[in-house]
């Protein structure tokens, strides 16, 4: 018997684990954005706090996904979540805030500093010039920071897999102890499956959200 | 009207404190055109940027119309001035439309009224509004961008502009051209402008008044005649260069020095023969061809002899004609690459009104002079 016969006869199977999976890591990119997108922006105005919020989160991405999701069972058993999506979903945001908050606070520090003096030369707010013209020119490269926060995302998702989040892991937590190879291989080639789609998915989006004339301009070299 | 006072700038470079400029009084006077000008370095470009409170000032005042800038929000200060930059600073993510609406929108105008001015401004600086109105910054030539900056810095109608090296970034040929028809736009508009330059020639064609900076002093500030012909100290006949005398040529428009009223000019009807006579009564070597109002080219007693033909037909072309606005700078500098010692001075539409020989050069610049010294003994 081989992996395609493993994944076709257990389809149904493979189905809910990859809409368990991407669910996952949809709602904990999500958080992800709302929380790291922000706090980018938030850096750009002060060099020292930027400086010491990405050192923060290069740390945490040091932290291997194991040892994190077991730093944080005895917390979250506190609330009677130390198992299951919740840890999961909480360590891919964490995870996350480096790509994010870099790429966010890079493309804003980045604008050409003309653009800036002409907004504000013009008597555009600080406000004003954030929403109009520092955003929409950031946009590609913030994606570009989803895009590897993404990526990366699901790979933890499979390892959550162990302190039981569900998803395509679990083929791979069980096809190893039950020494039982197909499925532990239809799980892997699932999961990167899933992170090829994804990967391309949020090219399409970046090119799609990057401003009209910014394009243009790249086009015309 | 801009009246600075006491106008003092201290930065603070890494607990250095560097003086950009210090104690610079002066006024710049409604709907004149004032150059900054100077090195880099000099504080011309400070002195703009305190003007619209992009850089909080350290000591002295300076008032719009009487109101000190410090008693208006900054925002609406610059909102009420227009800003053009050398890098021009198009924002890419938007249309020309929406560049050039940008200081309308802050203002809250009407979507009709901001079309109507946006149309004008674009018409104005010779870009067709139907074809650019929806293309993007990175579609134009850098020539087109700058009028575009211009344009945005027009857009609210604004009393006062502030223009940093606005012409800055093109190609010598274009920069000409932009420079004329920003003179053209400034005779209807009569704005009044802070101009930043390090360019002594555009500051001469573009500015009523020139402000020269050294080391954040202001140490000149008249007229360019008066800077060009006595130049306060040494520093300044330096910056204005040994050949001041020929830029007193850019100054000067061929209307001025032209001869309206020619003796030696003919009707291309008449025959080779009668103003061959004519030429040789009157001791001319240069006639003027004319036909329906417009010079058609000029004659020489050579060209005439032994024939019997209308001189219309016997004419050599002009190689260049003048026109009335052009500097007598670029007027010598025809004629000497031409070889001719006269030349044709032309209305918008090619009629003929009068001819500039270098005699008439020479005399302006002599005028320019004597005038200038009549000045000093009255004072």
């Amino acid at each position: 018997m081989n992996v395609a016969d493993f994944i076709y006869q257990n389809r149904e199977q493979c189905l809910l684990l990859t809409l368990e999976h991407i669910w996952i890591v949809a709602i904990a990119l999500s958080l992800a954005i709302l929380i790291g997108v922000p706090i980018g922006i938030a850096v750009t105005r002060n060099e020292q706090a930027a400086k010491k919020v990405i050192n923060a989160a290069n740390i945490l991405m040091t932290i291997p996904s194991i040892a994190l999701f077991g730093v944080l069972l005895p917390v979250l058993a506190l609330i009677n979540q130390g198992l299951g999506k919740v840890p999961a979903i909480i360590a891919i945001v964490l995870y996350s805030q480096l790509p994010i908050i870099r790429n966010t606070y890079t493309a804003i520090m980045n604008v050409p500093p003309e653009l800036v003096d002409a907004g504000r030369g013009l008597g555009m707010s600080n406000w004003k010039r954030l929403r109009e013209i520092e955003i929409p020119l950031a946009v590609p490269v913030i994606i570009a920071g989803l895009r590897t926060a993404a990526v990366m995302s699901i790979g933890i998702a499979a390892i959550g897999a162990y302190i039981g989040s569900g998803g395509l892991g679990v083929l791979i937590q069980q096809g190893i102890s039950r020494v039982y190879e197909e499925m532990i291989v239809a799980g892997a080639i699932l999961v990167s499956l899933l992170a090829i789609f994804v990967d391309a998915g949020m090219a399409l989006i970046e090119r799609f959200l990057t401003p009209k004339g910014v394009r243009i301009g790249r086009e015309l070299g | 009207m801009i009246r600075y006072e006491g106008v003092t700038k201290i930065f603070d470079l890494g607990g250095n404190a560097v003086t950009a400029l210090s104690d610079v009084t002066f006024d710049i006077e409604k709907g004149h055109v004032v150059a900054f000008l100077g090195p880099s370095g000099c504080g011309k470009t400070t002195l703009l940027r305190l003007t619209n409170r992009l850089i909080p000032l350290t000591r002295g005042t300076i008032r719009v119309n009487g109101q000190d800038i410090m008693s208006v929000d900054a925002v609406k200060l610059r909102q009420s001035m227009g800003y053009a930059i050398q890098a021009i600073g198009l924002f890419p993510n938007k249309t020309i439309y929406q560049n050039i609406a940008t200081v309308p929108h802050l203002l809250h105008w009407d979507e009709n009224r901001i079309r109507q001015r946006v149309h004008e401004l674009l018409a104005m600086l010779r870009l067709d509004p139907d074809d650019f109105c929806d293309r993007y910054p990175a579609e134009l030539s850098g020539g087109q961008q700058q009028r575009v900056g211009v344009a945005r810095s027009l857009a609210a109608d604004p009393e006062i502009v502030l223009m940093d090296e606005p012409f800055g970034a093109i190609d010598p040929i274009n920069k000409e051209e932009i420079q004329n028809e920003f003179l053209r736009i400034q005779a209807e508009m009569k704005k009044t402008i802070a101009f930043v330059t390090h360019d002594i020639h555009e500051a001469i064609k573009v500015g009523d008044k020139i402000a020269i900076f050294q080391s954040g002093k202001l140490i000149q500030y008249d007229t360019p005649e008066t800077i060009l012909i006595r130049p306060k100290n040494k520093y300044i006949a330096d910056f204005v260069g040994a050949d001041r005398a020929l830029k007193v040529l850019g100054l000067l428009r061929s209307k001025n020095a032209m001869n309206g009223k020619p003796r030696n000019i003919v009707q291309g009807s008449k025959g080779a023969q009668e103003v061959l006579e004519f030429m040789t009564d009157s001791g001319f070597k240069h006639c003027v061809v004319i036909s329906q109002d417009k010079p058609v080219g000029y004659v020489t007693p050579k060209s005439l002899k032994h024939e019997n033909r209308p001189v219309m037909d016997l004419v050599e072309s002009y190689p260049k004609f003048i026109q009335k606005y052009d500097t007598l700078r670029d007027v010598m500098s025809s004629m000497l690459m031409h070889d001719m010692h006269v030349l044709c001075v032309v209305d918008d539409v090619g009629n003929f009104v009068g001819t500039i020989t270098m005699n008439n050069i020479q005399r302006s610049i002599l005028n320019v002079y004597a005038a200038e010294e009549e000045r000093e003994e009255q004072v």
